[in-house]
């Protein structure tokens, strides 16, 4: 493959990457949050495997893999069996209103551009321009934390936000290595697990999952 | 097979350790428990003793490198004669006191179970050896936390009581408030040394050599003096002293006013003198003045107290601003270049301090004996325990008139010591200094009569006239063990008082080590039997001729009183006619320190409130009285309600920010992530 063509399907992948975290700050839905979140994980394990074969790192191809079968299968379908079970798949409330939070999402996009200029112009990497990108969706995930009240919501935001910093590891380094890679793979594995259990136990508590109700647990 | 002091002083360490572990195997058998584990610890300190005697006599220097704690920072450990000299001190005490626990321990049984005093007991122990031991700064912080940590639980021991439980608190954090401040001046030594590059100067060795820039060695000093003056009870520091000793068992409230405390004094010393050897002559005269208010502030306060042991917890204030004087005046003095009489004022503190230890911890021995027997510790409630406890009320009078200052026992000495250094002083190059030593003898002077006449009533209104109480409980004298470690006590502070020269010959290796010159107190034509502190025609004082006059007289009025039958006549009181007389008409604590609450009354915060019942026909016989008095002390209200009350301020100010919703706390996390990129850009 081109050196060139590389880095346009490597750009356009990132940019397939930020439109799926725009969508799932405006969607409403909890199915089809879910379903964005597969997708970018899908975006993210075929960018892996591209930047693999440009940079000819071939570890790249085992996380690319890893990527694939957690973030794009088994996560969406842990999610999705969470929220058949506890029945939340009604429509998401949000602290801040859609457009509202699309214009901050707007504002850290040019802001990640702001920050990383000065890393871009001395990277010689391929994936450089990227790099923004990555930083955004961090952002955007961190923002996403932010604005939904439901605790199903704020794990994607979580979720998305490590996608965010897998990306960026990509496009910064060509990955980090195998052995960190492996070790991340599995405590997100393991947060998700840890998440579903306190999920159940919140709904059992609380009966809800809104986390405005967990403010009862303060002491004064 | 030869031993070194210090191997012999680290086995001390290693058999309380031992105890330790041993201990708790035994709880299921209290008795043997006790028996054991305080045995162990007395043989502990005899080694311990013979450890430190050794160094001091010898003037040895010796150290071991333990390869332990963290990587490439072993443990240095090291004894020389200034830490003798406190091992002796440590030991001396601990050893009368572990003898006397097996009995007074005893009493706790079938009420609670004593494991953890037991325990925590030898755990302090070996603390405060370890803190004298220590020679770096990671070591000696270890240390003195066990030891922090260990007293703690001892004043927690009878923890259900929430005032031992609010008195532990507040030790706990003035002891962690002055080791914050030791921590610091320890890490300003060992950065300086090493220009804040590696951790090599954690040693005291590499602080002894450094050369210190004179105003960073000045801050080191000041922040050590500061938390080394809150673990003495340094007036203002002092508000956890009067809490925390009455509450602990007294066995350990003898050692931690006995000789926990005399760490802090072995801190300044090693600190100032050691680590540091330069520092301005106002750091001595701080320290001087520090002392001064704390002895006769301590003395005052001691004197309105009407608790036994708060009593002796507050007299602690006072010694300890007693030993302070004689180091200030020695620190003074070595600013000014005058050895001699600079290692006169560290030899008098240094005595002052094994007086001290000796007599405090019989005196609480003794309050101890009484608590014991009665279950009181207010002497309002007590009154003519020497018909039933004749051991102890002998032992607790020696105790008495030792720390009063009274010849011949060992308080006379070291006070009259440093009252030479205050006198021999010539005229000091500084205004401040000319005005503060004569004012410093008066007030030291001031000190000690009010101490004898706290001492009077503490032991008069304890020991003598009838019970005051409603009903008089089954007193018991003391048994053996706890009359044994009395008594041991009661001789070391004859002994000391009498041979006075022998013990300053001993230790007269400190200053010349640490000031370079002896006091060759005992020189002269007169050998032992004088103590002749600078020169022979200035001041002298023979303990040993003063004690055979004392006692001469006493034979003589014995015999004069007994041989002929009929000189003594036992006949009712004189009630002037009243007929109705009752022990609630004796003196008690309150009425006999009124003239001195009234004469400084403007020192203390004090509320009293005479009432008469409305019924009275007239003011002039009334059918009831009502008297109520409360005395604080200001320093509670001046210094620690407004930092009290200005942290509760900054708490519930920064309180608002937990608001208990995540959002909230996610939106501070991406505030600051956005401000630190932006500002690091």
């Amino acid at each position: 493959m081109d050196i060139n063509i590389a880095a346009q399907l490597n750009s356009f992948l990132a940019a397939f990457v930020l439109l799926t975290a725009f969508g799932m700050l405006v969607q409403r839905r909890m199915y089809g949050l879910v379903h964005l979140f597969a997708w970018q994980g899908l975006f993210l394990s075929v960018n892996t495997a591209v930047v693999g074969f440009v940079a000819g790192k071939h570890h790249l191809y085992i996380s690319s893999l890893l990527t694939l079968t957690l973030k794009v299968i088994l996560l969406p379908y842990i999610l999705h069996v969470l929220i058949r079970r506890l029945k939340v798949h009604k429509e998401v409330e949000v602290v801040v209103n859609i457009p509202m939070t699309m214009l901050i999402g707007i504002a850290l996009v040019i802001f990640s551009y702001y920050l990383m200029s000065p890393v871009t112009q001395l990277s010689t990497l391929v994936t450089r321009s990227t790099l923004a990108v990555a930083l955004a969706t961090v952002m955007i995930g961190l923002l996403m934390m932010i604005t939904r009240k439901h605790a199903v919501t704020q794990i994607i935001g979580f979720l998305a936000m490590e996608n965010g910093l897998f990306f960026a590891a990509t496009s910064a380094t060509y990955g980090m290595p195998l052995v960190v890679e492996l070790g991340v793979a599995i405590d997100v594995l393991i947060a998700a697990f840890i998440f579903g259990i306190f999920f159940f136990h919140i709904h059992t508590t609380f009966d809800s999952l809104d986390v405005d109700q967990m403010e009862r647990l303060k002491e004064d | 097979m030869t031993f070194t002091p210090i191997e012999i002083i680290s086995s001390a360490v290693l058999l309380l350790f031992l105890t330790i572990l041993i201990a708790p195997l035994l709880r299921g058998r209290q008795r043997l428990l006790i028996n054991a584990s305080f045995t162990m610890a007395s043989a502990a300190s005899l080694l311990g003793l013979i450890g430190g005697v050794w160094v001091v006599a010898g003037g040895l220097t010796s150290r071991i490198i333990l390869p332990v704690g963290l990587p490439d920072l072993p443990f240095h450990l090291r004894v020389d004669p200034l830490a003798g000299f406190f091992i002796t001190v440590i030991s001396l005490l601990s050893f009368f006191v572990s003898l006397y626990s097996i009995g007074y321990v005893k009493g706790y049984i079938g009420r609670r179970p004593v494991t953890s005093l037991a325990v925590f007991y030898c755990l302090f122990l070996s603390g405060m050896l370890m803190v004298v031991l220590a020679d770096d700064a990671l070591f000696f912080l270890i240390s003195w936390e066990v030891m922090a940590a260990a007293s703690y639980f001892l004043v927690m021991f009878e923890d259900e009581r929430i005032e031992n439980r609010r008195a532990a608190l507040l030790y706990l954090v003035v002891a962690h408030v002055g080791a914050i401040a030791i921590l610091l001046s320890f890490g300003i030594m060992a950065g300086l040394t090493t220009g804040f590059e590696s951790f090599s100067g954690y040693t005291f060795d590499a602080m002894r050599q450094a050369e210190v820039p004179l105003k960073w060695s000045t801050a080191a000093f000041l922040l050590a003096l500061f938390g080394f003056a809150a673990k003495a009870g340094v007036v203002p520091l002092h508000v956890w002293l009067p809490e925390a000793h009455p509450v602990a068992p007294s066995n350990v409230s003898a050692l931690m006013s006995g000789v926990m405390l005399k760490t802090a004094i072995y801190g300044i010393v090693r600190v100032s003198f050691d680590l540091l050897g330069t520092f301005p002559w106002w750091c001595g005269a701080i320290v001087l003045i520090l002392g001064l208010i704390s002895a006769v502030m301590g003395v005052l306060y001691a004197l309105m107290q009407h608790d036994l042991k708060r009593l002796l917890a507050y007299h602690s204030v006072e010694n300890i601003g007693i030993i302070l004087i004689g180091i200030g005046l020695s620190m003074v003095f070595v600013s000014f270049n005058m050895p001699l009489l600079a290692a006169l004022g560290l030899i008098a503190g240094l005595y002052h301090t094994m007086n001290h230890a000796v007599f405090k911890g019989l005196l609480f021995m003794g309050a101890g004996a009484v608590l014991h027997a009665t279950n009181e510790r207010n002497m309002e409630e007590m009154g003519g325990l020497i018909h039933r406890m004749p051991w102890t009320a002998a032992l607790f009078l020696i105790g008495c008139v030792s720390i009063s200052a009274l010849p011949p026992f060992n308080g006379f000495v070291s006070e009259w010591l440093t009252f030479q250094a205050f006198l021999l002083s010539p005229a000091l190059p500084s205004p401040l200094l000319k005005l503060l030593i004569p004012m410093g003898a008066a007030l030291l002077a001031l000190t000690g009569a009010l101490a004898a006449a706290c001492f009077v009533k503490a032991f008069g209104v304890t020991f003598l006239g009838q019970w005051r109480g409603h009903n008089m409980p089954r007193v018991h004298e003391a048994d053996w063990f706890m009359r044994f470690g009395m008594i041991l006590g009661a001789l070391s502070c004859l002994l000391l008082g009498i041979l006075p020269a022998l013990f300053i010959d001993w230790m007269d290796i400190i200053p010349q080590q640490l000031i370079g010159t002896k006091t060759g107190a005992s020189s002269g034509a007169y050998g032992w039997l004088w103590l002749t502190p600078v020169a022979r025609e200035r001041a002298s004082y023979s303990g040993m001729i003063v004690f055979g006059g004392i006692l001469l007289v006493v034979v003589a009025a014995y015999i004069i009183l007994h041989v002929k039958p009929g000189t003594i006549r036992r006949v009712p009181v004189w009630d002037c006619g009243f007929g109705k007389l009752n022990p609630r008409m004796q003196y008690n604590a309150t009425s006999f320190s009124m003239p001195i609450r009234r004469i400084f009354g403007f020192l203390f915060n004090i509320r009293e409130r005479v009432q008469l019942t409305p019924r009275a026909i007239h003011k002039a016989f009334p059918k009831r009285l009502y008297y109520y008095l409360r005395v604080r002390d200001r320093f509670w209200s001046w210094l620690y309600k407004p930092i009290v009350e200005f942290s509760l301020f900054l708490s519930r100010y920064a309180g608002r920010l937990q608001q208990g919703r995540i959002q909230a706390y996610l939106i501070y996390s991406f505030i600051t992530i956005i401000v630190l990129l932006v500002f690091s850009r």
